[in-house]
């Protein structure tokens, strides 16, 4: 009966995005059993210690736990209300992959001549920047188009080929050499083994420490300004996740989302869409300085440590009056081993600093990219090949 | 020779208890699972709650060995489970070398033998004739690769070493495992643990450890402090407090002959609590007096 009872909590748990096998559900037979069921809270700390395996499952399993021990058929029904919101491990809904499909079965076409709208766009982008932002809280979905298999083509190109915006970082973890040069140590153990395989001769082998691309954290500016990047930037992070490097994602605009899980899926489109699904603030306003803040309190020393990145990607125009951007950049500056940011509203000739939020940026990178009209990954690939600009020398 | 362990949950908060450790239900649920079903226990939770301290007190509990790894990063085999006594191994060499020695299936063997290895702590845990508490302390400062390497040990009590063969546990160590969730562990890893999340504890338990930890003080004090503490955690700061801050200010207070809490006494005492000068600053700009205002309101000071 308690085993029935048991296999039923653990299966609504998993509907519910828990990952619980049944060697979970072997070890919370043997929880419950030694503990017994005189005590309402020891069956809950009991099965709590067996099936969680972060802090965050716990108001999920607690919420479910408690309609359980009050009647299982009513948590069924409860999950299923509930399904919708925490489908992040269960069964996703696959959306079509339109476009690409479409142009595989259809017959090849000529080339288009230049659209005379694309021009008219790259002036239009100052006057853009002036008037999109606001600090209003609009709740909206993005709508990504799914890509042309043209863009997957070059997309699948440029993220194994494109530069990184890191730099590899030496670690304290070794690895065979051949020298030893490049702070190398002796490898005794290796050494002895070689001269037990062949005495009276001495061949010493090497270590060194070994050098590897640091973790990567982006932070994501999706407020209206930066509307027409989103969907850019998002096939570029969705690309370096592919190119086994740690990444984490998290974008914001009026409210801060971690969307890593979401790129996680092979699909550039279908991580998209699930992305889409999980921000609640595309194009709407931009508190920089709260984000900022926000993620150095909850996020930044789960995120950032062993040396890892933070590549910024905003055009730093922000209507937080609230906020303090030049002390919450200041204090991103000091956990991030290094803050690369990316501006892509910025590369023209006599560009000065004069926004204030940019203004309040600058000191606190360590690295600056602007890249004018960014329209498409090849540009990106173009800018972050780029030599870099010190960002000092732009504030007079 | 198998150690005498706690037959219930009440037996383990007074087992704890009698070494001065105050523990809620929860934790002692998921400590006496972790030592009935012998599964390692995965403690995350703040810097300051008591995690480590807890293995040191079932140690001590127990009266048992503690072996300690304290992670960081590039932590390998040689400095945590064993390493080949190099200098042994080549006057070895060297002797089988003069006495013109010519087999070398017995010099390997010699050279490969439990003499010419250094234990270093997870071996020794596993060579024990008394199960010993094993710690392995901030896991998430070591970097990931040596997670893969725990896997064996923890999951079967059991080291494989390629030259040698693999030592088996007669007695498998208690092992505790802490993180401050610097990084995130991998799933394989704390699939074959019990999980538990160590908390700040309620207002009345926190009472209980800081008057164990840091005698002394009046029981207004006592009262003061723990509610200023627990107030402080609502605020939105970069570093709460944890109940180690707790104690030491709390000391750090009795030190100073202070006998309840004002302005003044917080201000100078201030850096015991909060190690970040933003939140320094954020708690100097007034939200010291308001706090203080309101225990007042609550007729505590």
């Amino acid at each position: 009966m308690i085993a029935d009872n048991i296999v039923h909590f653990a299966r609504v748990l998993r509907g519910a995005g828990m990952a619980i096998g049944p060697d979970r559900v072997l070890a919370a037979l043997a929880a419950v059993e030694l503990v017994g069921l005189q005590r309402r809270e020891d069956v809950h700390a009991a099965l709590s210690a067996v099936m969680l395996e972060r802090h965050e499952q716990q108001p999920l399993f607690d919420a479910a736990f408690d309609t359980f021990w009050r009647d299982p058929k009513l948590l069924e029904q409860m999950m299923y209300l509930l399904l919708p919101k925490i489908s992040g491990r269960g069964d996703k809904q696959r959306p079509p992959r339109a476009n690409r499909l479409a142009e595989a079965l259809s017959v090849p076409k000529a080339p288009e001549p230049p659209n005379p709208a694309n021009q008219t766009a790259k002036e239009e982008v100052q006057f853009d920047t002036h008037f999109t932002f606001s600090d209003r809280e609009r709740l909206q979905k993005a709508d990504f188009e799914t890509m042309t298999t043209a863009e997957y083509e070059l997309a699948k190109k440029l993220a194994e080929a494109m530069p990184l915006p890191v730099e590899p970082v030496r670690r304290r973890r070794h690895e065979a050499a051949s020298s030893a040069r490049d702070g190398g140590r002796l490898d005794l153990r290796a050494t002895l083994q070689r001269m037990a395989r062949q005495p009276h001769t001495l061949t010493p082998l090497y270590t060194r420490p070994r050098e590897e691309l640091p973790g990567l954290v982006v932070l994501l500016d999706i407020s209206g300004s930066m509307d027409r990047y989103s969907r850019l930037m998002l096939h570029y992070v969705h690309g370096l996740m592919r190119r086994a490097l740690r990444v984490h994602t998290l974008t914001f605009g009026t409210r801060l989302t971690n969307i890593s899980r979401c790129l996680k899926e092979r699909d550039p489109d279908v991580a998209l869409k699930l992305a889409d699904e999980q921000v609640q603030d595309w194009k709407g306003g931009t508190r920089i300085a709260s984000s900022l803040e926000e993620f150095n309190r909850l996020w930044a020393r789960r995120l950032l440590g062993a040396n890892a990145a933070l590549l910024l990607v905003t055009d730093g125009l922000d209507r937080d009056e609230h906020g303090d951007l030049s002390a919450a950049a200041a204090q991103l500056h000091r956990l991030a081993h290094r803050v690369v940011w990316l501006n892509p509203l910025l590369r023209y000739e006599g560009f000065q600093a004069k926004a204030s939020g940019v203004r309040a940026l600058l000191p606190h990178v360590d690295r600056f990219l602007p890249v004018h009209n960014l329209a498409s990954l090849a540009d990106l690939g173009a800018a972050l090949r780029s030599a870099p600009v010190a960002p000092h020398s732009l504030l007079h | 020779m198998s150690l005498p362990l706690p037959e219930s949950v009440d037996a383990v908060i007074e087992l704890l208890a009698a070494e001065n450790y105050v523990c809620d239900r929860q934790l002692a649920t998921a400590l006496f699972l972790s030592l009935k079903l012998k599964r390692p226990l995965f403690l995350e939770g703040a810097p300051g709650v008591g995690k480590t301290e807890l293995a040191k007190t079932l140690a001590r509990a127990l009266n048992t060995q503690l072996l300690r790894v304290q992670c960081y990063e590039g932590l390998d085999v040689a400095q945590t489970a064993y390493e080949w006594n190099v200098a042994r191994q080549m006057i070895e060499i060297r002797l089988a070398e003069a006495v013109h020695e010519a087999d070398r299936e017995t010099l390997s063997r010699k050279l490969y033998s439990r003499e010419m290895m250094i234990e270093r702590p997870l071996l020794q845990a596993l060579t024990q004739t008394r199960s010993p508490v094993l710690l392995i302390d901030e896991l998430d400062r070591a970097d990931e690769p040596f997670d893969a390497f725990l896997l064996e040990v923890l999951a079967e009590n059991q080291l494989t070493i390629p030259e040698y063969g693999t030592v088996v546990a007669a007695e498998p160590p208690i092992t505790l495992i802490t993180s401050n969730r610097t990084r995130e562990i991998h799933d394989a890893l704390k699939r074959r643990c019990l999980y538990h999340w160590v908390g700040f504890p309620t207002v009345e338990r926190e009472l209980d450890i800081v008057r164990l930890k840091a005698p002394g003080a009046s029981e207004r004090l006592y009262r003061q402090v723990v509610e200023f503490v627990q107030r402080m955690r609502t605020l939105d700061l970069f570093k709460s407090p944890g109940v180690a801050e707790t104690i030491d200010w709390t000391n750090a207070l009795v030190a100073l002959n202070t006998l309840q809490l004002d302005p003044a006494s917080v201000q100078d005492t201030l850096g015991v609590l909060l190690k970040h000068q933003d939140d320094l600053v954020k708690m100097q700009n007034g939200d010291t007096a308001k706090l203080l205002d309101e225990l007042r309101a609550k007729a505590l000071l």
